[in-house]
């Protein structure tokens, strides 16, 4: 094995590659040392926070903060915990990542396989989609809420990033199918498949590695935004990073350091979780071997 | 009126036209072949056919029901992919029955019928795998088994062996003619390989420049080519082409054409119509294998002719002996018996088969027809 593994790549010496890890180990541990105070301080007592010693293992384990930053913190007027806004986010997520993602293969389908007049600009219209601040559209989403009767609901909430995801879902599936082989579908054209059939039993069943990759991006921006949830939802349909955001900030009591950590990690759970599952599905190379000998 | 009549057909993008009033009629169970060179049209025609790309004038039909406009699922016609375009996602079984389904036949009898294609293309133990696991060959079958299940009108192949390595390339040219001897379809067959098109064939229109320059037997192709982009193309080695001159001597019209050292050789055509060419230029053309030593010369021939000339390279092939030489300031080549004896730089007496000689105008390049 070590023979093999020191021949790759670049030929370095036993003391050069010491020290390459090691630089990498520190960095790594830099890097993991907020996760680490997060973790530690959440599953203490708060006296123990407040005492000092905020890089301190604890000295009394407790779940308590974890259960009480779930279900029974203060967030803005009620003791609910972040549990509610929690399925706020689910709901919001769930719905709009799964269409963002099958309009932008449908897009990317469209864009690739029937080309007509002046694809491209629209195609490059779509991309300007990508490059808007968010805070552009703010008053005209607002509006536009408004008058659809979606102000306020977490459908509105899902339709705002629906209509964001799609210009970076467009550009995936775009992307992924402009290489993927036509005459599959001449083929399927032959065979008698109509346009949907092609697109659900051809490319999607294809599409694997780039429906990961859209879903991974388009759930970790939609769960982690804070502006859109802020500004377009109402009191019972705000985020969780809304509601994470009213936890700390709450101005009553004391602060309790100790919930807020685990109420920090609730909320990036799902996102890292995501990450966790399907990355190992991010694995190229599903269409090698179809095509050519 | 044919099985498939391609009638007065045009295809333009814009202002760039690329095929060019294409007349062809194919009779049923024919073995239609389009060669040329790539860019002549000869895929564009076959998308046509297959209604992957639009008629821009003229017809086609096909059993004598005008196809313009026919969705390509309602021609009943199949296609055999380049790259044999399989379904990645699907195993063979479903690749082969796709089509049958998209066409609401029933499960039992797509069952059957991929049983039957199966055992008829020797792909049974295949069906449950994926194309990705099939080896080029395995994938061509699969793809013709695809093409059979339908039981279609007209077959179309797109240059289905040119991704096969040179040995199975061999053994499924005679299995895809095995298959049209034993089935009797009709099939159109796109290809830019020469040796193809004259070994599949039964009518091969040869294609350049969006132009059918000739439609006919693979025998009247070679034989009689319509003019030299013809002679050239078919053939390998191709056709020989020397500059030469009509000289009359006793009424038999005589090649003079330039030897390697500048003196003149003539070599008495049989055609006795190029007497009207008396003086003028025309351009010889001689095939490799007319070329030959004393003992290689076809007996059966009634006008061999005798050619003194330097040999300048011998390329031994094992069955056979290519032999260069100079001729009116052309490079020529000959095709020996591999036992001739022959050596670079040795003044050799070749003989010419003059009986298989045709003459091309230099104007029009076209054959001046006996």
């Amino acid at each position: 094995m070590s023979a093999a593994t020191q021949d790759t790549a670049i030929r370095t010496g036993r003391v050069t590659r010491t020290l390459i890890y090691l630089v990498l180990i520190l960095f790594a541990l830099f890097y993991m040392l907020p996760l680490y105070v997060m973790l530690v301080n959440s599953v203490k007592p708060l006296d123990e926070i407040t005492g000092g010693g905020m890089m301190n293992l604890p000295q009394e384990f407790t779940i308590e903060p974890w259960l009480k930053a779930w279900s029974t913190a203060q967030i803005g007027v009620d003791p609910t915990g972040l549990a509610p806004y929690f399925w706020n986010s689910i709901k919001m997520v769930v719905p709009a990542v799964i269409i963002s993602t099958v309009l932008g293969a449908l897009n990317g389908y469209v864009l690739t396989k029937w080309r007509f007049k002046y694809d491209t600009i629209i195609f490059g219209l779509m991309l300007f989609a990508c490059f808007i601040p968010f805070q552009i559209v703010l008053i005209p989403m607002a509006r536009m809420l408004g008058l659809m009767g979606l102000a306020g609901t977490t459908w509105g909430l899902a339709l705002v990033h629906i209509v964001y995801g799609i210009g970076f879902t467009t550009l995936y599936f775009r992307n992924y199918y402009a290489v993927f082989p036509t005459e599959l579908i001449r083929a399927a054209q032959i065979d008698g498949a109509g346009f949907f059939q092609i697109f659900w039993r051809i490319l999607l069943p294809s599409s694997g590695p780039i429906a990961v990759v859209s879903v991974i991006w388009q759930f970790t921006n939609i769960w982690n935004d804070f502006l859109f949830g802020a500004s377009f939802a109402g009191a019972d349909s705000q985020p969780m990073t809304v509601a994470l955001n009213n936890l700390v900030q709450s101005s009553t009591g004391v602060k309790e350091y100790n919930v807020h950590f685990a109420g920090a990690i609730l909320a990036a759970m799902p996102t890292l979780l995501v990450y966790i599952v399907a990355g190992r599905y991010f694995v190229r190379g599903l269409m090698a071997g179809s095509v050519k000998g | 009126m044919g099985f498939l009549d391609i009638d007065n057909t045009t295809k333009a993008y814009g202002s760039v036209q690329v095929l060019h009033n294409v007349d062809i009629s194919v009779e049923e169970g024919e073995f239609l072949v389009l060669v040329g060179p790539s860019g002549c049209g000869k895929s564009t025609l076959l998308n046509m056919i297959a209604g992957l790309e639009e008629i821009t004038s003229g017809e086609i039909r096909i059993k004598g029901d005008v196809m313009n406009g026919v969705h390509p699922s309602k021609r009943n016609i199949a296609m055999v992919f380049q790259s044999y375009a399989l379904y990645p996602n699907m195993t063979v079984g479903k690749n082969i029955t796709f089509g049958l389904e998209m066409h609401g036949v029933p499960k039992p009898e797509r069952d059957k019928a991929m049983q039957e294609v199966a055992t008829l293309l020797q792909i049974e133990q295949l069906l449950d795998r994926k194309p990705g696991q099939l080896s080029g060959g395995q994938r061509q079958r699969v793809a013709m088994g695809r093409a059979l299940v339908r039981n279609p009108d007209v077959f179309l192949f797109d240059e289905p062996l040119s991704n096969l390595d040179a040995k199975l390339r061999v053994d499924m040219r005679t299995e895809i003619k095995k298959l049209h001897q034993k089935l009797g379809t009709t099939i159109v067959y796109v290809t830019h390989d020469q040796i193809e098109a004259m070994t599949l064939s039964t009518r091969i229109a040869v294609m350049n420049g969006g132009y059918v320059q000739q439609l006919g037997t693979p025998q009247e192709i070679y034989d009689s080519p319509a003019n030299i982009f013809v002679a050239t193309f078919m053939g390998s080695p191709a056709m020989n082409v020397i500059p030469a001159i009509v000289r009359l001597q006793s009424g038999v019209p005589q090649a003079e054409i330039t030897r390697h050292d500048g003196s003149l050789a003539h070599l008495p055509f049989s055609q006795a119509n190029l007497a009207a060419w008396d003086g003028r230029e025309i351009l010889l053309g001689i095939r490799p294998e007319t070329i030959t030593d004393t003992d290689g010369a076809d007996r059966k021939s009634a006008n061999i002719a005798p050619l003194n000339n330097r040999i300048v390279v011998t390329e031994p092939a094992g069955s056979d002996t290519f032999v260069s030489m100079s001729l009116g300031g052309k490079d020529v080549i000959a095709r020996m018996r591999s036992d001739a004896e022959v050596r670079p730089g040795q003044d050799f007496d070749f003989m010419v088969n003059m009986e298989k000689a045709v003459a091309f105008d230099p104007e029009t390049e076209a054959r001046i027809l006996p």
